[in-house]
């Protein structure tokens, strides 16, 4: 019957309308926080800071190759354990073509050098004085990695310590062909 | 499933209880009702007409009222559980480990349960969303369900309905006029329903007026407004329309704004008052000594040139310098920043003097700022302080011997000095703490005597912005409007029927507010001297001296 029909897809469309606007609302809602957030697969945000060794560093200029943006702070007990890796690591990739940028959250440059130092680590670090990196990352908890492909978008964000084999299979998807 | 064909020959949907043309009740249960069931008109609720496919059944899932019913109390009772322990929005704990480790420690293995079942940050799990969703849904197919059918049947009215209609209503009347000419009578009846403000439509000697029809869609409009406060509620999710963060900011310090991109503000200064007055009783009582005048926070607001990218701060341009107090935020751009709490006299710079530990003379004093700490303070060329290590916020030392700090915040302050002094031009190391100096290589001749400290006070803000305002005030106007109309008007409704040998049969009927319909019957029956009517619902007894009354008068 013609109206049955009718009947049927004025439901089914009402419904589907009700479904998609909810699921589209609960699903951003667990993939997008109230500002919104970044995801595997975004465009890592453009930001440039200042380096310890007095120099500006902005991201986009590592377009064509890799980079690992790792966040941290000195009294960050997990963020000093997967240090070392990392920069064991950065040594054995930064031939391939993948950098390491570390953002500190804000501390002096004393704490910040003085703290590397004693770990005897070396790759390049910068300071979010005003956090507004941290703000455009989204970083709450640390440490945070953010893995960004050659052209520039997130291949992986990882919270949390990262065990060295985690870091080489990241690092490994964000070296250029 | 075929329609239901009244005597009258019109057709109606399965379900349907009463004729939408004739008024002939249609069910058994209607047929045995002294007075029908008017609810909704008789009509049939769409759900409850046909249940085959899938969709149907989904449909008719929502449509159910005791579904609806039960949504709500779910809700209701799943809503107080979550308050019943501080959500995790209010828990001072760094990261997830330490927001769960909180509800065990603090609330033991309830908290634990608690946390776990994700009552703890209720308003982002997944399930409650869903059963607000599915309330919502709820609201929405019930009232098209229910709504729809309704609608088509009181646009659709005939004016002449059957007898079996008639005598089922509540009240009723039927007779000859009172007294006079009955050949006009039903002209009369329409000049004063007319005159009471009553929509008359007449087919010949068949009258229905009717008043106030609109009532009957309160409910919907009611939830035509809860419908677009809810979508106003999600809309919160979506980035761009909702913000509401906090910051804390120190003085002297600039800070990026969260949730307020390319914003800067720096904290110029937090001011604190108090009146200046002597103590109450009641004050003492309370151990309160002052009451709070002022809470103000002088701040500079900065924007980033508009190319620029996070982090840059090296052109900041002005935007405004004001003064945030509480009740006076700082608006811009539809953000806007309160005060809502400050930390007063946090640690900001301590002082010591390099002194002699025999002699006590001091060589020179050393003001270490904490959130700047240098490499070196030279007092002069033969003397100087290194600082070696800092530990801001210092909470022991670990399995390994070193010191450990807790957070970045110089709570607690402890460092490691290296003195380079004239007698010892290789420098003599001391590790010096609040209330605690270890010397680890021996007995030194210098110390680092405490002299002092230099504070900073801290104001914590929050920064809103809500650009749902319009929706949530646009949707609880209409749910108040829907509320009102139905609530405060009522649908009433008369036939009236005039046959060949004079008799007149009445019947009306309203949703709401039967002392109001019998007083305009009680107004048209003695203008049109119509024969008295009788309500039957009224005690049995009543209706049969009806008779015996009208004689009288």
């Amino acid at each position: 019957m013609d109206k049955k029909r009718k009947r049927s897809i004025i439901r089914g469309v009402i419904l589907a309308v009700l479904v998609i606007a909810i699921g589209f609302t609960v699903y951003s809602s667990f993939t997008k926080d109230k500002v919104e957030l970044l995801t595997e697969g975004d465009t890592a945000p453009d930001f440039e800071l200042v380096g310890l060794d007095g120099k500006k560093h902005r991201l986009s200029d590592y377009r064509g190759e890799g980079v690992m943006l790792n966040f941290w702070g000195t009294w960050c007990e997990p963020c000093k354990r997967e240090m070392p890796a990392m920069d064991r690591q950065y040594d054995v990739f930064k031939d391939q073509g993948v950098n390491l940028l570390t953002i500190n959250i804000a501390q002096s440059e004393f704490e910040v050098q003085n703290f590397l130092n004693n770990l005897g680590v070396d790759f390049p670090t910068v300071i979010d004085k005003t956090r507004d990196v941290m703000t455009a990352y989204n970083v709450i908890d640390l440490p945070a990695s953010i893995f960004i492909d050659p052209n520039g978008k997130v291949v992986k964000i990882k919270t949390g310590e990262m065990k060295e084999a985690d870091i080489i299979s990241h690092m490994e998807m964000i070296k250029p062909e | 499933m075929k329609n239901v064909v009244c005597v009258c020959g019109h057709e109606n949907p399965v379900g349907t209880k009463i004729c939408a043309n004739c008024g002939r009740p249609l069910t058994e249960e209607a047929k045995s009702q002294k007075v029908l069931d008017m609810k909704y008109d008789g009509s049939a609720i769409r759900s409850k007409t046909y249940n085959k496919s899938i969709i149907d059944k989904v449909w008719n899932f929502f449509s159910s009222v005791k579904v609806g019913v039960a949504l709500i109390i779910i809700t209701l009772v799943v809503s107080s559980i979550g308050t019943i322990l501080k959500q995790e929005a209010f828990v001072e704990a760094g990261n997830e480990a330490g927001r769960a480790a909180f509800y065990e420690e603090s609330y033991g293995s309830f908290g634990k349960l608690y946390y776990n079942l994700g009552f703890s940050d209720l308003y982002n799990q997944i399930w409650y969303l869903v059963l607000v969703a599915m309330l919502g849904i709820s609201i929405i197919v019930a009232s098209i369900d229910r709504g729809i059918p309704l609608h088509k049947s009181l646009k659709n009215q005939r004016v002449r309905r059957h007898e079996s209609f008639m005598k089922r209503q509540r009240v009723i009347a039927e007779g000859t006029v009172t007294t006079g000419d009955s050949s006009n009578t039903i002209d009369a009846v329409e000049e004063k329903m007319k005159k009471l403000n009553y929509k008359v439509r007449r087919e010949g000697k068949a009258l229905l007026a009717e008043k106030g029809r609109f009532s009957r869609y309160g409910p919907y409009i009611n939830h035509l407004g809860l419908i677009i406060f809810l979508v106003g509620v999600l809309l919160h999710k979506f980035p761009g329309i909702y913000v509401d963060e906090s910051m804390w900011i120190r003085e002297g310090e600039t800070r990026a704004i969260p949730g307020m991109d390319g914003y800067f503000l720096e904290n110029k200064e937090f001011i604190f008052e108090t009146h200046d007055n002597d103590p109450t009783t009641a004050q003492i009582q309370q151990g309160v000594n002052a009451v709070a005048k002022n809470y103000q926070t002088d701040i500079v607001l900065y924007k980033q040139a508009d190319d620029a990218v996070p982090g840059q701060t090296d052109q900041l341009e002005v935007v405004k310098e004001y003064s945030i107090r509480v009740n006076h935020p700082l608006e811009h751009d539809g953000y806007a920043l309160y005060q809502m709490d400050f930390r007063l006299n946090e640690l900001k710079e301590m002082s010591f003097q390099l002194t002699n530990k025999d002699t006590g003379v001091s060589l020179g004093e050393v003001a270490i700022d904490l959130r700047n700490p240098k490499k070196e303070y030279i007092i002069d060329e033969n003397i100087k302080v290194e600082l070696m290590e800092y530990y801001p916020d210092f909470s022991g030392f670990n399995n390994e011997g070193a010191p450990q700090t807790l957070s970045p915040n110089p709570n607690n302050p402890a460092f490691i000095f290296n003195m380079i002094t004239p007698e010892h031009p290789d420098g003599e190391i001391s590790f010096v703490a609040i209330q605690q100096t270890v010397e680890p290589t021996g007995d030194n001749t210098y110390k680092m005597a405490f002299s002092g400290i230099d504070t900073v006070n801290m104001s914590g803000l929050t920064i809103r912005m809500d650009k749902t305002i319009p929706i949530l005030f646009v949707g609880g106007f209409i749910f108040l409007l829907g509320l009102a109309i139905g609530s405060y008007w009522n649908h009433r409704r008369i036939w009236i029927e005039q046959f060949e040998n004079g008799r007149i049969r009445l019947a009306a009927h309203t949703n709401k507010n039967w002392f109001s319909i019998k007083k305009d019957l009680d107004a048209i029956t003695e203008y049109a001297h119509l024969p008295q009517y009788i309500d039957q619902l009224d005690d049995e007894k009543e209706t049969e001296n009806d008779e015996d009354k009208k004689e009288e008068s």
